[in-house]
């Protein structure tokens, strides 16, 4: 099996630590940079996981928390793309794990007290594992606004997370996904963290009419891009590292 | 050649453990009933079963009791293939003392480097999750070449022996911040 280098990230691409109006990170923002060497076998290695894993409805959040016959209350939606690296290559068999909030924008966390009510057959999680040309699909309910303790009067805009898996573990990412056309985008502290506006434009899902399903349920498109592996055979590093 | 750009990343949030440990979480049933990383150990296994505890300390010096830390590290073999173990380990920290929890083995040496645990943070208000190593006290690191980058820092690296295992506190600021990094 060919390995692969994975390239530098590239930093400019992401939310620096410190995001002064993000209040959270103040106290939890490391203040030296980081220190920065070319992924060794540990990092260019990762987990797998096996289709064989999933249940019948991992990745439909309208059902897997639902009494039977019944389903999660909001609007229906499709959201699926491709997990694709820097280079194009499709990233198969990887696994995607996303969380979001109900309708309402009320999360099923102890921690979470906004008013809005919590949906007995929701439950705010879904998984699925990418094919082998690295597409994935879920369907779920179009989440809700809801406002957070920041300071003043911060909205997140309608979200979905996002935990994905590469080849390596350095290409380990989290993120999150937004909806096209959402005002709060602009707004939010977190999201504008991001110093770069098209980087932020990727993070925005399109509504997918093609693969929207008449009478039934709405699509919306949202590819992800994991750090780009270089065709460097592995064998050329330095002996183990 | 492609012109892609990797996906920026975003935090994970208070509410992670939705996502990543929904019976943690209290999702009842979800999954199985089984979260995913819980246990790393799941068949006959050869090498020193250990415990590993750690904490993840904010720049005010309070324990995080909201983060999720994920761990990646050779079998004792020094391989990442070895049967009846994982590699892989994914643990909340307690939402009352703060700390985290593997059941492991002790990594072999991989190559040159000093036997090692890959460890990647992400919680509220960490914009990119954090990577860092864990190094162990009863090993000779001084020639790996990722502990020596670290100059005097280092020693942040290094677990500390306790009864139970080793145990690791992480600094996110301060005179003792852990060292990260990019890779």
């Amino acid at each position: 099996m060919t390995e692969y280098l994975i390239k530098p990230r590239n930093l400019d691409l992401h939310p620096q630590p410190l995001a002064p109006y993000y209040r959270s990170t103040h106290l939890r923002s490391p203040q030296h940079a980081r220190l920065h060497y070319a992924p060794t076998a540990t990092e260019m290695s990762a987990p797998t996981f096996g289709h064989k894993m999933l249940g019948e409805h991992d990745g439909d959040l309208i059902l897997n928390y639902a009494s039977a016959g019944l389903s999660a209350i909001g609007p229906r939606i499709i959201v699926h793309g491709t997990l694709r690296d820097e280079d194009g290559r499709p990233v198969s068999n990887k696994l995607i794990e996303v969380w979001q909030a109900n309708a309402g924008g009320r999360y099923r966390h102890k921690k979470d007290g906004y008013f809005a009510a919590l949906d007995d057959n929701f439950g705010g999680c879904g998984r699925c594992i990418t094919s082998a040309d690295g597409a994935y699909s879920f369907r779920t309910i179009l989440p809700g606004a809801y406002p957070w303790p920041n300071g003043g009067n911060d909205w997140r805009p309608a979200h979905i997370h996002f935990s994905v898996f590469g080849d390596g573990f350095a290409q380990r990412l989290i993120t999150q996904m937004y909806f096209e056309g959402d005002p709060h985008i602009a707004l939010c502290p977190i999201v504008q963290s991001i110093p770069d506006a098209d980087a932020i434009d990727r993070l925005v899902a399109r509504l997918d009419m093609e693969r929207t399903v008449p009478m039934d349920i709405r699509a919306f498109r949202f590819d992800i891009v994991l750090r780009g592996r270089s065709a460097t055979p592995f064998e050329n590093q330095m002996e183990g590292t | 050649m492609s012109d892609l750009k990797e996906s920026a990343s975003q935090t994970a949030g208070p509410y992670v453990h939705i996502g990543c440990v929904p019976s943690f979480a209290g999702l009842r049933g979800m999954y199985g009933g089984h979260d995913l990383g819980a246990a790393m150990i799941d068949g006959d296994v050869v090498g020193q079963r250990i415990t590993l505890t750690g904490r993840v300390i904010d720049g005010d010096g309070a324990v995080l009791t909201d983060a999720m830390i994920e761990i990646w590290q050779a079998a004792p073999d020094g391989t990442f293939t070895a049967s009846g173990f994982n590699n892989w380990g994914r643990q909340p920290s307690d939402t009352d003392t703060g700390q985290f929890q593997f059941e492991t083995l002790k990594p072999g040496a991989v190559g040159i480097q000093a036997p090692h645990i890959l460890v990647w943070i992400v919680a509220r208000g960490i914009n990119l999750g954090l990577t860092t190593r864990i190094y162990f006290p009863d090993e000779n690191n001084s020639a790996d070449p990722v502990f020596l980058l670290a100059g005097d820092r280092a020693n942040t690296m290094i677990a500390t022996l306790t009864e139970a295992g080793f145990h690791i506190d992480i600094y996110l600021q301060g005179p003792r911040e852990t060292v990260f990094f990019d890779v």
